[in-house]
């Protein structure tokens, strides 16, 4: 049985059929934020990182049902922010294949909103969750501090 | 995955428990475990709009609504201040960030999942589960019995006085534990919980009253000892049965130690 | 060493696709599948061993919203193989696109299109499979001429004589060797004898497997596959599917990470088949579990060392021999195993005066193995460094030392590497140079940290090649425009590397222009010239050079077309990047004004494709040290600093080299310390989602430390050498080494479990 669900997605109202048992990812991406990975089915990975009422949630475990009334933000409302400081991750190298990026950046900005000034091991705790195969981790590191210390000028 | 008829949110806990009388019907925690579940579900009941999100504290208790996240228990202060930081501990490796937005306190509660962090710290303290109809009991009383087509509302934790120290051992820093062990002292008497053995979470007391005298290296050892023998363990991915006891044996001498103020090495496992 | 002060190379260039994938555009096969395809979805066989008897698909056909189901009746019977390589590949044509024997627990018995995922998979449940189920061959020790045979079929096909046979179970076989290893091991002082183990494990790209396939406005089939390998692939499919080359076109868009995994056409046949088959467009995308039990991980290895050495750490003789787990097909079974030997063996090439290296490369009833990052060298690494790490601590002297003592030196030659020569190489000041970042002596020394635990450290060196000798072939396409920009066309594939900048770096340094001035296209077998693909650590060295020379040709190609513009002879003109100048004049041209001349009454091609094979296969070196605080009561290892010291000759960029190493080593680190393997009674994996088998998060590999000492390569382009497949060798010695110096007890066998140490040492 289909259901309507209304949210707010990046800034917009947005009304959507769904079946019940549709997950938020896959609403996402059939609604153009195509952003949102799916890199695992059991919760582990971070891909799938959106915002909802602000915070960074795994879209791949929410139903879409439950984002009804809320408020989604994917990478795709959420570029002028990104942009502050993803360049300072490119210049490291660090972005890679490019696949747990969105996750990554998504969390990265939670972890900014919350605490605007974090040391290296609250970074490393807060973005735990988001898996990467390629950079090692470190570039990614690198790059956030850089452009925090960037930002004390 | 897990497929789903229908999808209601309740408006009253009295229409969630109606529909939840339904065998087929669910009620849906985080979703984090049951989406990776193969159950055929009629109705998923999302208690999402009944106000049991909320942590309240009095001078008495924490009031834990069950739809609270894990993130909320980690980062309340109450909480923190109240456990000495080891609520926070004991979740803090759960996956990741945005994972612990999503788990909830009652789904944890509910499922009484082996693997839980979260029933083991709070076994180790003076805990209590309510239940729509059931009402107020222990949650050690509540972890012992099977799920029902009850609801729990809320986790409530008396502000007894206590100690609390928290270690779990993880082959990889997001993974589930090998072993989760608790061991607090709650107006003097011990408290140690065994999680994650890999089967639900175990709580003993210190019944042949090896601590009666303090907590010294030997005293510590020979409860710790006692503990792992008394403590069913078993196999499976993450480890053998032989080297969980091992780590019972291992993770309770430590946290003794450390209740004892006896570790400098801090809050590590 | 050659130090020149370069424009674009060795300068870290952002990537230039940095941006589109850090503010996540849609880039990958499945963002850029237009239209909602047919689904595909594959039914597996639950058993390691069995015949499918009957499958009965009437009622599950019946779903609304299924479109077709297929069966072993329905595809051609030509065997091929899926493994990316150059023709003839060295691996068996020993695959259908589905068979009625099905070998390994998750083969594939049906391929299903529907119109949705939902429909595709209730149907799934309603297919009927009665098996004739076979004893199986699970464990790779007992395989070779076990009565049970995985490939029994006659028509099972060798393109190459690799010394295999389908009646013995066996892919492959082969010793070589040099000098008589037996009498020189009979006069050595000490004999190191022992076996060491490396399982199957995966790459776990973030991005599981995925292709879409249409039909294209001619009616051809078009391939969009997240591919290492466009051109193999095309081959691949024209052989598995029966038509012709000319009719099919492949193409990658960006791709999630392959590690080698996509390296083999794991998933391409099944839609391409159905788009065949029913003339739409289909997708396929893997489940992390499918990537899991069914893609292709590293090959299984269980390695013999005798080690033969002198009481004064002299290392005379070496005798390996290699038992590789190739599964239930033999992709890239033969040749990962010789990289055991050939990539490990010749680091000791400077006084060892015999050795020996045997291998067998054994079918089972497991998932098939393919390529991963290293390819049979990191196995081989694992074995040696470790051997050499056992040496050194049994005659107690400082395993540097031992290895100054020891390793190849630039000049040497290396009889176990096909006699090449160590043209460039700076092992020995990778060595030097990280036993000083590392602080060595103060950190080699085990240190008691008191309730338990002790600090400790562990090295190990590695090699690799770059690219496949006489074999493989990189070649690249520059079109001028006429605003004097180029356009840069390739078949090599970025999967994250980084290898579209690194080229155009290439590109820019040889045009005199900007990066920015170099756009970058790749790969499309209908648009790319040939490559053989991004694989063997083979893009900057072989692929560059190739650029190189379509440069040097396209200088050549703007200063003929300038001759004529300025009437004189193309010998006195002069190539200054934007102008051409004619010597000894204030006569010039503008670029732009050679590029517009070109599109008007020309005959002179303003493109040029340039094309290199290398005759040797430089090897890149490095050194990796780790220190770990291991915890003796839980058996806990916690990596402290990893630090590594890289030769790739001239780093192109530097940025992008130090990534590759870092993100090679973490990948190591799992390896060796969480990402386990091991099998359910049907030989299925365990450890099939990312809930079991773990991947080392941020908080489990401690602090990197990369840095580079630079030889220069003279046969590779601006001295390079390579550096995707080295980076992955060092963490399994290096650790197990640690591990060794913390507790006393060597561990052969990977991973290394907090359990198997824990329980290793007395209460």
């Amino acid at each position: 049985m289909t259901m309507e669900i209304k949210l707010k997605l990046n800034g917009k109202i947005l009304c959507g059929q769904i079946e019940p048992d549709c997950l938020l990812i896959d609403f996402l991406r059939e609604h153009g934020c195509y952003s949102v990975k799916r890199g695992c089915e059991t919760s582990n990975c971070g891909l799938c990182t959106v915002l909802m009422d602000g915070k960074p949630v795994l879209s791949c475990s929410i139903l879409a049902a439950r984002a009804d009334g809320r408020d989604v933000q994917t990478l795709e409302g959420l570029q002028a922010e990104a942009e502050d400081f993803v360049g300072f991750i490119a210049d490291q190298g660090a972005e890679q294949c490019g696949f747990c990026n969105p996750g990554f950046v998504m969390n990265t900005i939670a972890l900014l909103r919350e605490n605007p000034d974090p040391t290296d091991d609250e970074i490393r705790a807060f973005l735990a969750g988001n898996l990467c195969r390629c950079s090692g981790y470190e570039g990614q590191l690198r790059g956030i501090r850089n452009y925090l210390n960037s930002r004390k000028g | 995955m897990i497929n789903i008829q229908n999808y209601v949110r309740p408006q009253s806990l009295e229409e969630a428990y109606q529909l939840n009388q339904k065998r087929q019907n669910r009620i849906i925690g985080g979703m984090l475990w049951l989406k990776m579940s193969s159950l055929s579900v009629h109705t998923a009941i999302d208690l999402c709009d009944l106000g049991l999100d909320r942590i309240e504290e009095n001078q008495e208790q924490f009031s834990i609504g069950a739809m609270a996240t894990l993130r909320q228990i980690e980062q309340h202060e109450g909480l923190n201040r109240y456990s000495g930081g080891k609520i926070a501990a004991a979740v803090k490796d759960i996956v990741g960030v945005q994972f612990r937005n999503l788990a909830t306190v009652g789904g944890s509660i509910w499922g009484r999942f082996g693997f839980s962090d979260v029933l083991t710290i709070f076994l180790s303290m003076d805990s209590y589960v309510e239940l729509y109809k059931g009402g107020i009991l222990p949650l050690e009383q509540f972890a012992s019995q099977k799920a029902d087509r009850d609801i729990l509302l809320r986790l409530i934790v008396k502000k007894t006085p206590g100690r609390f120290t928290y270690r779990a051992m993880r082959n990889q820093r997001g993974d589930f534990p090998v072993l989760a062990c608790a061991v607090s002292r709650l107006n003097g008497e011990y408290r140690a919980v065994a999680g994650a053995r890999p089967g639900k979470a175990l709580l003993l007391r210190d019944e042949k009253k090896l601590l009666s005298d303090g907590i010294t290296e030997a005293s510590a050892q020979a409860f710790a000892d006692s503990f792992a023998e008394l403590v069913p363990t078993g196999s499976n991915l993450r480890g053998s049965a032989a080297y969980r006891t091992h780590l019972i044996r291992v993770l309770c001498t430590r946290n003794l130690l450390e209740l004892g103020g006896n570790d400098d090495h801090g809050n590590q496992a | 060493m050659e130090q020149k002060e370069y424009q674009s190379i060795n300068k870290s260039v952002r990537k230039k696709d940095a941006m589109q994938l850090l503010l996540g555009k849609p880039v990958y096969v499945d963002d850029v599948v237009p239209g909602k395809p047919l689904v595909v979805k594959l039914l597996r066989s639950p058993h390691a061993n069995a015949i499918v008897q009957e499958i009965r698909c009437e009622t599950a056909k019946k779903v609304p919203g299924v479109v077709d189901i297929f069966t072993w009746e329905d595809v051609p019977s030509n065997r091929f193989t899926i493994a990316g390589q150059t023709y003839p590949e060295p691996s068996p044509y020993d695959r259908l696109i589905i068979d009625r024997h099905v070998r390994f627990s998750g083969d594939v018995v049906a391929i299903i299109a529907a119109e949705t995922e939902k429909a595709a998979l209730k149907a799934m449940k309603l297919i009927k499979v009665s098996y004739q189920v076979l004893d199986a061959v699970l464990d790779f020790r007992t395989a070779k001429d076990n009565p049970v045979l995985v490939h029994p079929e006659e028509d099972w096909f060798p393109p190459c004589e690799v010394g295999g046979s389908n009646k013995r179970n066996l892919v492959a076989s082969d010793v070589s060797s040099h000098g008589d290893v037996e009498a020189v091991m009979a006069s050595c002082d000490v004999v190191i004898d022992n076996t060491y183990h490396t399982k199957a494990f995966n790459q776990a790209m973030m991005e599981t497997f995925r292709t879409y396939t249409e039909l294209d406005r001619y009616g051809r089939l078009h391939v969009i596959s997240s591919t290492q390998i466009v051109f193999h692939c095309r081959r691949i499919l024209s052989r598995a599917l029966g038509i012709p080359k000319s009719q099919i076109r492949v193409e990658k868009p960006r791709i999630g990470g392959g590690f080698g995994a996509k390296q083999s056409a794991v998933c391409e046949v099944y839609p391409a088949f159905v788009t065949m088959k029913t003339g739409r467009p289909a997708e396929l995308v893997y489940s992390r579990e499918e990537s899991q039990i069914a893609g292709s991980p590293r090959h299984e290895m269980e390695i013999h060392v005798r080690l033969g050495a002198n009481k004064d750490g002299r290392i005379r003789a070496l005798d390996l021999y290699t038992l590789s787990n190739t599964g239930a097909y033999g992709e890239h079974g033969p040749t990962t195993v010789g990289l055991s030997g050939h990539k490990s063996i010749p680091l000791y090439s400077s006084g060892l005066e015999a050795y020996r290296f045997g291998y067998d490369v054994v079918y089972t009833n497991l998932q098939a193995a393919g390529a991963y990052r290293g390819y049979g060298a990191t196995q081989g690494i694992f074995a040696v460094e470790s051997a050499v790490n056992e040496l050194a601590e049994k005659l107690g002297i400082d395993p540097t030392v031992i290895r100054d003592q020891n390793m190849v030196k630039e000049g040497m030659t290396m009889p176990a590497y096909y006699n090449e020569t160590a043209s460039a190489c700076a092992l020995d000041r990778c060595m030097e140079h990280c036993r000083k970042m590392f602080h060595w002596e103060e950190k080699y020394p085990v240190r008691d940290m008191g309730n338990g635990k002790v600090r400790a450290a562990g090295v190990a060196m590695a090699m690799q090649g770059s690219g496949i000798a006489n074999v493989d072939v990189g070649s690249a396409t520059i079109k001028l425009s006429e605003d004097g920009t180029y356009n840069l066309l390739i078949g090599a594939a970025d999967m994250g590397t980084g290898c579209d900048t690194i080229l155009a770096q290439m590109a820019a340094e040889c045009l005199d222009c900007r990066v920015e001035d170099v756009a970058v296209f790749g790969a499309d077998t209908d648009a790319s010239p040939y490559d053989s693909g991004s694989y063997a650590s083979s893009t900057t060295y072989v692929t560059g050079k190739a650029v190189e020379k379509a440069c040097g040709e396209m200088k050549k190609k703007i200063c003929a077309v300038a001759a004529q513009m300025l009437d004189c002879d193309a010998g006195e003109l002069l190539f200054e990047g934007k102008q051409v100048r004619r010597l000894g004049t204030e006569q010039s041209v503008s670029l732009t004004d050679i590029a517009y001349r070109t599109q008007v009454c020309s005959t002179e091609s303003a493109t040029v494709t340039g094309t290199h094979s290398s005759p040797v296969s430089p090897p890149p070196f490095m050194v990796g040290m780790v220190e770990i605080e291991l915890d003796k009561l839980t058996g806990q290892v916690t990596v402290l600093d990893y630090m590594a010291v890289v030769d790739c000759g001239t780093p192109i960029n530097p940025a992008l080299a130090r990534i590759q190493a870092e993100g090679g080593i973490v990948q190591g680190i799992g390896h060796t310390l969480m990402e386990n393997v091991t099998y359910n009674s049907n030989g299925r994996p365990m450890e099939s989602s990312f809930m079991q088998y773990k991947l080392p998060t941020r908080l489990d590999m401690g602090k990197l430390h990369v840095e580079f000492e630079n030889s220069y390569e003279p046969t590779g382009p601006f001295g390079a050498k390579s550096i995707g497949e080295i980076v992955i060798n060092t963490p399994a010695p290096a650790l197990a080494h640690a591990i060794y110096r913390a507790t006393g007890v060597w561990h052969r066998e990977l991973p290394i479990t907090p359990e198997q140490i824990a329980l290793s040492l007395p209460e």
